[in-house]
C-alpha cells in the first residue's frame, strides 16, 4: 500500500536524511520524500498498520531533524 | 515572505548592524585597568559584547547542534556550524583576540539558509501556479435554476453553464452555444479552439467569449484536469540518476570532510612538535580545521539538483509537455532513436480528399457526385468525400442506391446511373480506368457507364511533421524509425517525404511490440530509445520502450497512464523542444554539479594550507548555493528553448 503525506521541512540535505531514517523504520518497504512539493510517499509492507508504521516514522524523522512536520 | 523568513530577516539586519558596530570599536575597548595586555581575562569582555550578536543570529542553530548531539547526528550541518564558529570564538579568546569571524560565518550562514528558503518557496509558488488548473466550482442547472457547486460532486449526464472567462471544470459535450477556448493552460498554446454544439470540450480549457451549456461526460476524478494535477503532484517523486548521485555524494561528503577536519587539527601539529621539532602551532591548525567545518555543508550541492529538475518538469509543463518524473527528464536528454507511430503522431489520423484526377467534370462536380453516392455510408473514407464537398449536397437527388460489397455503390442521380469504388467496381462495369500514381485510397468514379476520373484520398501528414523529424535531426537523434499499420507504398512515401531513417509498414500492433524488442537490442546500450504514439492502442508499446512519449493527450486517460511524457496537444514538434529542455536541464545540473564541487574542492585545499580563512569558507559556502540556486531556476524558462 502507497499513502503520501504533506511533511514541512526547511532544507534539503534534511529532507534526504528524513528519506534515509524514515527507510530504516520496521514495515515501511520504501520511502521518497519529495523537498520540492514537499512531500513523503510511504510504501508500507504488506502486513503492517499505516498509522502504526507512521507513528515510528515521525519519531525516527524528528530524530534525525527536529524542524520537520509531517502531517499525518 | 512567511513569518519565519521575515523573522529571520529581522535577526540578521540587526546582528549585522551589532557586528558593524563592534567592529569598529577602538581595538582595546572595553579596557580592562590592572590587567596584563594580551592576555584571557583583558579579551573576556569583548568576546562578551560579541557574543550578543552570536546569540541573537546563532541561538536556533546552537539548540539544534545540541539536540543533534543527544540524538547522535553529528554530521549535521546545525552541529558542524556550531562547531565551528564556537572553535573560532575560543581562538579568539585564546589568542588572536578576532571576534568579528566567528560572528561573521554565523551570520552568512543564515544569509545563504534564508535565501534558499525563499528561492525555494518562490520557485515552488511559481511552478504550482502555473499548474494551477483546478477549477473551484461548476454551475450546475437544474429545475430551480443555476447552482455553484464543488466539481466533485456533479455527477455523470448533468448540465453544467461555464460563462465567458471561466475554467471548464469537467469534461462533457456542448449542447448549446459557440465560443472558443483557450487551451494555453492545457497545451501551452495560445491559440484559441472553436466549439460548437456536439464538439467534446476538455476540462481545464477556458471559456473566453460565448456562454456555454455542456452536459458533462465524465466525473471529476476521472476529468482531463484530475488526471493531469495528479500527474504534476505526482512528478519528480521517481528521482533521476543524477538527484541519487547527489544524495549519495552528500552522505559521504560531510563525514569525509569532517574527519579531514580532525586529522588536519591533530596531525600537523603531532608531526611537527615530535618529529621535526618545531612549535606545533596548535591554534593555527585547528583554525585551519575548523575552516574546513564550514566548507563541509552540502546544502548547496543537495538544493540545487532536485530544484533544476523541478524547474525543468515546471517549464516543460507550461509548454505543454508533462514529465512524470525527473528521471524521464534525464533519460530524455539522452535519446538518440525515436521510434514513431505514423497515424494520429506524423499524420493527422483523418482522411482527407487530397486530388481529383482525369475527370471531365470541375472537380465540385465530380465530389458533388461521390458525396451522394457515398451519402448513406459512414465509413471513414465517405465521410472524407462528404467533407471535401463544399456546398451539402441535395440529397432529394438521390434514387436506387446499390450497393456492391467490397467493391462500391452503384447510385441512381437525377437520372444517372453513378458508380464509385475501387478498380474492382471499374472492371465490373466494364468501364476503362486510370491507374492512380498517387498512394493513398483511390476512388474510381464512372458517370452512365463513362469513365469521370478518381478521387485520391489519403491521411495527410502533419503540417508541421516535415519540420518536427528536421528538428530531431538538428537535436542530434541519429535515427528515426515510422512503425505502421498501414500499406508499404503509403509509408514509404511518407517516410521519404518526411526523411526518415528506417520505416516498417504492414505491421499489426503485436507486431510493433516484436520489432520494438528488435529496435531495442539493435540500439547503443548508453541511448535512450523513445517511441512517439497517440495512445490509442499503442500502449503496450509505450510501456515497452525505454522512453514513452504519448501526444495528442487533451481526453485520452490511456495514454496518460502508459506514457511517461505527455504531450498535450498533438504537434510534433514538441518532440524536439521536449528534447532540447531536457538537454537544458541536463546542462544546469552539470553546471551546478561541476562548480559546487570545485568551488569546494579549491577551498578545501586552500584551507588546508591555511591561504583560506573563515570568511572565505563560509564565502564559499553560501556564494555556491545562491549561484546554484539562481542557475536552478533557470531551467523554468523554457520559451526560447
Amino acid at each position: 500500500m502507497k499513502k503520501t503525506y504533506k511533511i514541512e521541512v526547511d532544507c534539503a540535505n534534511c529532507a534526504d536524511k528524513m528519506e534515509c531514517a524514515a527507510a530504516k523504520v520496521a514495515g515501511v518497504e520504501s520511502v521518497t520524500v519529495n523537498f520540492m512539493t514537499q512531500k513523503m510517499i510511504v510504501s508500507f509492507k504488506d502486513g503492517s498498520e499505516p498509522s502504526d508504521v507512521m507513528k515510528e516514522v515521525v519519531k525516527a524523522c524528528k530524530k534525525v531533524e527536529d524542524d520537520c512536520e509531517i502531517y499525518l | 515572505m512567511t513569518k519565519k523568513q521575515k523573522k529571520m530577516l529581522i535577526r540578521i539586519l540587526v546582528s549585522g548592524a551589532l557586528l558593524i558596530v563592534l567592529h569598529f570599536l577602538p581595538e582595546d575597548f572595553p579596557h580592562l585597568e590592572g590587567v596584563a595586555e594580551d592576555s584571557v581575562l583583558q579579551r573576556l569582555p569583548r568576546m562578551l559584547l560579541y557574543l550578543i550578536p552570536y546569540g541573537m543570529i546563532g541561538y536556533d542553530i546552537l539548540r539544534k547542534a545540541f539536540k543533534g548531539i543527544l540524538n547522535r547526528q553529528m554530521f549535521d550541518e546545525n552541529f558542524l556550524m556550531a562547531v565551528a564558529t564556537v572553535g573560532a570564538l575560543v581562538i579568539g579568546l585564546l589568542k588572536t583576540g578576532d571576534f568579528d569571524e566567528a560572528v561573521a560565518v554565523m551570520l552568512f550562514y543564515q544569509i545563504g539558509e534564508l535565501f534558499q528558503s525563499y528561492a525555494v518557496g518562490k520557485s515552488r509558488k511559481n511552478i504550482s501556479e502555473l499548474m494551477d488548473i483546478r477549477p473551484d466550482f461548476a454551475r450546475v442547472e437544474s429545475e430551480n435554476g443555476q447552482e455553484e457547486v464543488d466539481p466533485e460532486e456533479v455527477p455523470v449526464g448533468s448540465v453544467i453553464v461555464v460563462r465567458p472567462g471561466e475554467r471548464i471544470p469537467l469534461d462533457g459535450v456542448v449542447e448549446e452555444g459557440d465560443s472558443s477556448l483557450n487551451t494555453s493552460a492545457l497545451t501551452g498554446e495560445s491559440v484559441p479552439r472553436d466549439v460548437h454544439p456536439g464538439d467534446e470540450v476538455v476540462s481545464g480549457c477556458v471559456n473566453m467569449n460565448g456562454l456555454l451549456r455542456i452536459r458533462t461526460t465524465k466525473e471529476f476524478g476521472e476529468s482531463t484536469v484530475s488526471k493531469i494535477l495528479e500527474l504534476v503532484e505526482n512528478a519528480s517523486s521517481l528521482k533521476s540518476r543524477s538527484e541519487n548521485f547527489i544524495s549519495r555524494f552528500a552522505r559521504i561528503y560531510t563525514p569525509a570532510v569532517v574527519f579531514g577536519a580532525l586529522a588536519l587539527a591533530v596531525l600537523p601539529p603531532v608531526i611537527r612538535s615530535l618529529f621535526l621539532g618545531l612549535s606545533p602551532e596548535w591554534s593555527d591548525w585547528i583554525y585551519r580545521a575548523l575552516t574546513f567545518l564550514v566548507i563541509s555543508c552540502p546544502c548547496a550541492l543537495v538544493i540545487s539538483i532536485p530544484l533544476t529538475f523541478f524547474a525543468g518538469i515546471g517549464g516543460a509543463g507550461k509548454a505543454g509537455i508533462l514529465v512524470k518524473g525527473s528521471v524521464w527528464l534525464e533519460k530524455l536528454s539522452q535519446t538518440g532513436t525515436v521510434v514513431f507511430d505514423k497515424t494520429g503522431t506524423l499524420t493527422m489520423g483523418q482522411f482527407e480528399v487530397t486530388a481529383v484526377h482525369h475527370s471531365p467534370l470541375s472537380e465540385e462536380e465530380l465530389l458533388e457526385f461521390a458525396a451522394l453516392a457515398e451519402s448513406s455510408s459512414s465509413h471513414p473514407i465517405a465521410v472524407s468525400i462528404r467533407n471535401a464537398c463544399k456546398t451539402p449536397p441535395d440529397l432529394s437527388r438521390i434514387g436506387k442506391v446499390e450497393e456492391i460489397s467490397g467493391s462500391g455503390v452503384i447510385v441512381q442521380i437525377g437520372g444517372r446511373q453513378v458508380a464509385a469504388g475501387n478498380a474492382k467496381l471499374m472492371a465490373k462495369l466494364g468501364v476503362p480506368f486510370m491507374e492512380c500514381h498517387q498512394t493513398g485510397t483511390i476512388v474510381h468514379m464512372a458517370i452512365d457507364g463513362v469513365y469521370a476520373g478518381h478521387i485520391v484520398i489519403s491521411d495527410r501528414e502533419k503540417p508541421e511533421a516535415k519540420e518536427a523529424i528536421a528538428a530531431l535531426k538538428d537535436a542530434g537523434i541519429r535515427r528515426t524509425v515510422m512503425l505502421t499499420g498501414d500499406r508499404d507504398a503509403v509509408a514509404k512515401e511518407v517516410a521519404e517525404d518526411l526523411g526518415l531513417d528506417q520505416v516498417y509498414s504492414d505491421l499489426l500492433p503485436e507486431d510493433k511490440v516484436a520489432l520494438l524488442e528488435e529496435l531495442l537490442k539493435s540500439k547503443h546500450p548508453n541511448e535512450v530509445l523513445a517511441f512517439v504514439g497517440d495512445g490509442i492502442n499503442d500502449a503496450p508499446v509505450l510501456t515497452r520502450a525505454d522512453l514513452g512519449i504519448a501526444m495528442g493527450a487533451m481526453g485520452s486517460d490511456a495514454a496518460i497512464e502508459a506514457a511517461d511524457i505527455v504531450l498535450m496537444d498533438d504537434n510534433p514538434l514538441k518532440i524536439a523542444k521536449a528534447i532540447r529542455i531536457s538537454r537544458k536541464c541536463m546542462r544546469i545540473v552539470r553546471q551546478n554539479i561541476i562548480f559546487a564541487l570545485a568551488v569546494k574542492a579549491v577551498c578545501l585545499i586552500l584551507g588546508a594550507l591555511g591561504i583560506a580563512n573563515m570568511w572565505l569558507a563560509v564565502f564559499a559556502d553560501v556564494g555556491v548555493m545562491i549561484l546554484a540556486v539562481l542557475n536552478a531556476i533557470r531551467a523554468l524558462f523554457t520559451k526560447e528553448v
